[in-house]
Formats: structure tokens, C-alpha cells, sequence
């Protein structure tokens, strides 16, 4: 289930090239498919060449915040007596993605090989990859993939005969969005509440257990072997829009759209071919009304907003959102918008960890106005109050889930006012019945 | 309330029971002179695969979430008394157990039917008709309501933030199997395969 659909000539296979070939999950089938090499390229390199490398190819961070992977791994101080980790963040659940999924299930000896690579850069003889506890089949396939990779010596106490040590640990998450935030996620391994912890110190200096820790995205470490093999001035070049955003992006696309699932493409590809062509476009007869282009946490885009956007970093921005972890949430004309910021505003509600007053009070409030405008008790007021109330979850807390909440609650009254104006003035039947 | 484990073997002594434990199980239990003895589960084979994951990590309290998955996997649910054990094992005080244990959504403070049912419900999934979804599994389980176990202790159903399946709307995890693409008219199906 859940077999990917046939590459679309206008995606760049790079990553998702062995999608759907069950025989690449293995460690054999990986290495005959020119698996691990890089690793032992990396081991015959020093950690600062492969830092060096990462930096060249202008690889950013997958998971959202696009922060560029070499500099984070240079911020890592050089051997200095104390353990240093990675934590590999495959807690996916941003609404809209699921990309770190698909690269789990179909090639985890590419994550395992990035890992190992990323883990030698920067000095670590641990990593730990958190995996969420509701990606049952992931968490098996990517045990499988650990056993045998040490049994193989790729990873572990002595790793293709180099001496040196990398250990994988994969730590089962138990359901909460907020881990997937990074220094959430560390508590979490540590054994405690996933709430976040103010910055600095950055996990650089103080991460898991107080030690120097990287936390790098399932897709951002699952490029890394590609970079090492082919060149960073290889993946620099692949970039249509320009040259901050480079390499190949999975884009999950979901919603209202012909052919959901995850499509490759080349940094800066215009999101109308994206749609529209590889994605095989709107259900017949219906019209694109609305795209939350980077996961649910991004401000919701037009649909003549999203007629000329690029997929790139800067390209998304221009049009007033982000490009974020690339999850797609596609909406026709069926849609209520009203409605789907609502459901938006109950999954930060309820994924809030509470420890932040303007988020633990404000997401809830939000989802209680938002019911009041569904149930027809709305008025003209809500709309300063939700504005107000977003303005406080906005830039004010220790992490950014209620900036997250606030982002399609803002966007949504900015481009689809009429719509919430219209149960306000009882031009539109109730969409849930009052209490 | 009662809880799962019960073999006969459990009260082999109260050798096994550490201090300040019994005491903890009852204050909380609500129905302590109900209360089956509880069985502790880090014992034998057990006490060994805890053991082995402290090596994985520098601190024990670091094996938290990982003891919390064994006491689930093993009894189905969390209860008090087991909170007690994890807390004693890993040299923690229960109410710093329960605290996580409640933190995180996928541990059950309470039992629950003998297959659990999850359904994501959030916008990329409610677009695509997960309510219809939510209403038909409610109905064809006898649950009628969400959170509520069928008179048969079959089922569990309950509604769930993102599953990360978005593009194979709507996704359900009975149990440990995440089924894609599940529409009301292949709920029938999907249940007969869970007795």
C-alpha cells in the first residue's frame, strides 16, 4: 500500500529514485545500488572536507525552517573530550507532509548512510533517530535496516574497519506534534515532557544530555550520500529559481488534486507544473479556490497566488508564505475555508504543550471563536479578536506552535474574509451546531 | 477496574514489590480493596531488556518512553501501579512518570478494547472525507462515540491529530497496522480481519 506512483519525466529522481523497488530496503539490494559508497568515501576524507563539501552544495534543512546543513554542522565545536550526538528528527507530522515517511519505508539504508555521514562530520559516535510511535512500519523497517547494516559493519563499534564508532539508536516517540520541534525532541529522548527549551543555549553548545548535538531532517541527511558522490558543485547546480534554494525537493501534495503523493522536483519548478501536470490537476470540473504550500503551519496562498510560484525558498516567500517541510495542501472550490482554519486551529490546540501562556490560551481561544463564527453566533468583532489574539501567538513564545496557529488564521481572514462575513451574517447555514 | 496481567504466580512474595509502591498503586487506584495484585513486569527476560536499553543511553530516566512502550505492549495500558514500577525501576517519582505518561497521546491511562482504532481527522484528511470515515467506524463498531469501547470490548475508535499519511487520506492505525486510503465502504472489511 501506499506504492508510489510512476516518476512524472519533469520530477529529478535523486532521492526518491528507488521508491517503490522493495528490493533497494535491503542492505544488498542498497549496495549493488551503489549504496554505502559514500560512506566509505567519507571515512577516507577529513570531517572538516565533508563539512566543507556539505556547505559547497548549499544544502538546507528539509524539516522546515531551511537553515544551511553545512554551517550547522561547523557550528559543532571540534573534539573536545565530550560526547557530541545526532538526532536524526523523523517525528514527521506536520499536516500536509509525508515525505520522511516514504524515505523510511522504501530506503532506509539511504537515511542510515546519511546518518553515518553526517555523525563522522561532526565528531558523534551516537545517533539517535526519533521516530514517531504512530509510523509503525517505518520503525520496523528501519530496525531491519540497523540490524543489518551492523551486521555488515557500515555502522557500529568499528565501522567498515575504520575504527571509528557510530551507533544508531532509534528512540519510538508516543504522540505529540510538538516533539518534531527540535529541542522538544531532545527532552524527549531524554525522558521527559516535549517541551521545548528557550535558545540559547543552541544544541550545538547544549543539547541531548547537555552535550554538543546536531539535529538534522530524515530528507536533509538522506541527500548527504548524493552531495558526497556526485559533488557539492553537482547538487549546486540544480536550481531553477536561484542560487539559495539548490538541489531537489520531495514535495508532498495531498488535498483536492488528481494524483496525491510525493513528487521530486528541482529547486525553483513553477508550482502550476507541479499541480497541473505531474500531479494530473483538480478533480474534473472543480477550480483550485486555495494551497497551504509548506505544511499546515504556513500562511494559506491564494489560488492567483499560487499561479506563478516557484517551489523554492525565496520563490514561496515572495508569494507571502513559506516553503516549509514542502507538505502541499491542495483546496478546491468544495472547500470551507472557515471551516478547514478551524480544524487547523484544534490540531494546535490540542498539540500545544501548554508551557507558553499566549499559546496554551491563545490556540484554544482561537478554536472557540472560530465555533462561535461556525455555529452562526459569530460577529463583527471576532475578526479584530482572532487578529489580536494571533498578533500575541505571533514571534512571543519559546517555540513557533502558536506562530503556526496564528499563520492560517491571519492569512485565512486576509484572502477569504467574504467567507467568514458570510456566517457572521447568517448568509450561510451554520456549519456545526451550537452548544 | 482490573488489571490485565494476573497470573497466579504474581504474588510470589512481597520480595518483589518495592517500597513505597503497594502504597502508591492504592492512593491512586480509586478502588484499592478491588485491586488485583498487580505483577510486576520488569522481572526475568524482561528486567534484562531494560537493562540493555540503559546502555543505550547516559541517564536511565532516558529509557522513560521506551519502558512506557513495554509496560503498553505487554498489559495493553498504563495504569497506576505499573507508573509505580516504571518509576521505582528507573529511580523516578511516579507523579514524574504520570506527568510524562499523560504528555504523550499514544499511551492509555485506561483500558481499552482489544483492537484500538486511530483515525486521522485533521484538514489534508477532512477535505477528503475523514468525518465520513470517523461516523461509519463509530456506527459498524457499535462505539457510538469517540473515546467509548463497543459493549463487545472489540473496539476502541478515536480521532487523531495528523498520522503523516496525507497523501493516502483517509489513514487509520488498527493497532500497529496503518491502513491507507480508507473510505466508509471499506470499513466492513477492514473490521472483519480484527476479532
Amino acid at each position: 500500500m501506499g506504492y508510489p506512483h510512476p516518476s512524472h519525466p519533469k520530477e529529478n529522481p535523486v532521492l526518491s529514485k528507488h521508491f517503490g523497488d522493495p528490493e533497494a530496503r535491503s542492505f544488498d539490494g542498497w549496495v549493488k545500488r551503489g549504496g554505502y559508497e559514500a560512506l566509505r568515501k567519507v571515512l577516507r576524507m577529513s570531517p572538516e572536507a565533508v563539512v566543507e563539501e556539505i556547505k559547497t552544495s548549499g544544502l538546507r534543512g528539509r524539516g522546515g525552517a531551511g537553515f544551511p546543513t553545512g554551517l550547522k554542522w561547523s557550528l559543532m565545536p571540534k573534539a573536545d573530550g565530550r560526547p557530541h550526538y545526532l538526532v536524526c528528527n523523523a517525528d514527521e507530522s506536520e499536516p500536509g507532509t509525508f515525505k520522511d515517511r516514504e524515505i523510511m519505508r522504501w530506503t532506509p539504508h539511504q537515511l542510515l548512510e546519511g546518518c553515518a555521514i553526517a555523525a563522522y562530520a561532526i565528531g558523534a559516535e551516537r545517533c539517535y533517530i526519533y521516530i514517531r510511535g504512530e509510523f509503525t512500519e517505518p520503525l520496523k523497517i528501519m530496525q531491519q535496516a540497523i540490524d543489518e547494516a551492523t551486521a555488515k559493519g557500515a555502522v557500529g563499534a568499528n565501522v567498515f574497519g575504520s575504527g571509528k564508532r557510530i551507533e544508531m539508536i532509534i528512540h519510538r516517540g508516543a504522540g505529540a506534534y510538538i516533539c518534531g520541534e527540535e529541542t522538544a525532541m531532545l527532552n524527549s529522548i531524554e525522558g521527559k515532557r516535549g517541551n521545548p527549551r528557550i535558545k540559547p543555549p543552541y544544541p550545538a553548545q547544549a543539547g541531548v544530555f547537555g552535550m554538543p548535538t546536531t539535529i538534522n531532517n530524515v530528507e536533509t541527511l538522506a541527500a548527504v550520500p548524493h552531495i558526497i558522490m556526485r559533488g557539492g558543485e553537482w547538487y549546486k547546480g540544480l536550481a531553477l529559481g536561484n542560487p539559495k534554494s539548490t538541489g531537489t525537493k520531495l514535495i508532498s501534495v495531498c488535498g483536492h488534486i488528481q494524483r496525491p503523493g510525493n513528487y521530486e522536483v528541482t529547486m525553483g519548478t513553477p508550482m502550476k507544473e507541479l499541480i497541473y501536470e505531474m500531479c494530473g490537476g483538480m478533480r474534473p470540473g472543480r477550480t483550485l479556490k486555495a494551497v497551504i504550500p509548506g505544511g499546515s503551519s504556513v500562511p494559506i496562498m491564494s489560488a492567483a497566488e499560487a499561479e506563478d510560484c516557484l517551489l523554492d525558498y525565496e520563490g514561496v516567500v515572495a508569494k507571502g508564505s513559506m516553503l516549509g517541510s514542502a507538505g502541499m495542501i491542495v483546496m478546491d472550490d468544495t472547500t470551507d475555508m472557515v471551516y478547514q482554519i478551524w480544524r487547523l486551529a484544534r490540531f494546535y490546540a490540542h498539540e500545544s504543550c501548554a508551557q507558553c501562556t499566549q499559546c496554551r490560551e491563545g490556540t484554544a481561544w482561537s478554536v472557540r471563536i472560530l465555533e462561535r463564527i461556525l455555529t452562526g453566533k459569530g460577529k463583527q468583532e471576532h475578526f479584530q479578536l482572532l487578529l489580536d489574539l494571533s498578533d500575541n501567538m505571533t514571534g512571543k513564545t519559546i517555540c513557533v506552535l502558536s506562530d503556526s496557529c496564528a499563520a492560517p488564521i491571519v492569512s485565512g481572514i486576509q484572502k477569504f474574509r467574504h467567507e467568514f462575513e458570510a456566517y457572521i451574517q447568517g448568509a450561510r447555514e451554520p456549519a456545526m451546531a451550537g452548544v | 477496574m482490573s488489571l490485565t496481567a494476573g497470573q497466579g504466580g504474581s504474588g510470589a512474595g512481597s520480595s518483589g514489590t518495592p517500597r513505597g509502591f503497594a502504597e502508591h498503586g492504592s492512593a491512586h487506584g480509586g478502588h484499592g480493596t478491588e485491586t488485583a495484585p498487580y505483577e510486576r513486569l520488569f522481572r526475568g527476560e524482561r528486567l534484562a531488556q531494560l537493562e540493555q536499553l540503559f546502555t543505550l543511553y547516559p541517564t536511565k530516566q532516558a529509557c522513560l518512553l521506551p519502558a512506557l512502550w513495554m509496560i503498553q505492549e505487554a498489559r495493553g495500558w498504563i495504569s497506576e501501579p505499573a507508573i509505580g514500577e516504571v518509576a521505582e525501576v528507573l529511580g523516578l517519582t511516579p507523579a514524574y512518570v504520570k506527568g510524562v505518561v499523560t504528555f504523550y497521546t499514544m499511551y492509555h491511562t485506561h483500558p481499552v478494547g482489544r483492537h484500538f482504532i486511530q483515525v486521522c481527522t485533521t484538514t489534508p484528511c477532512n477535505i477528503c472525507g475523514a468525518e465520513d470515515v470517523v461516523r461509519a467506524l463509530l456506527e459498524q463498531t457499535g462505539c457510538r462515540e469517540l473515546g467509548a469501547t463497543s459493549p463487545d470490548g472489540r473496539f476502541t475508535v478515536i480521532e487523531v491529530e495528523c498520522l503523516g499519511a496525507c497523501g493516502f487520506a483517509t489513514p487509520i492505525l488498527v493497532d500497529d497496522d496503518f491502513i491507507e486510503n480508507v473510505t466508509p465502504e471499506k470499513i466492513a472489511g477492514i473490521l472483519q480481519r480484527y476479532e
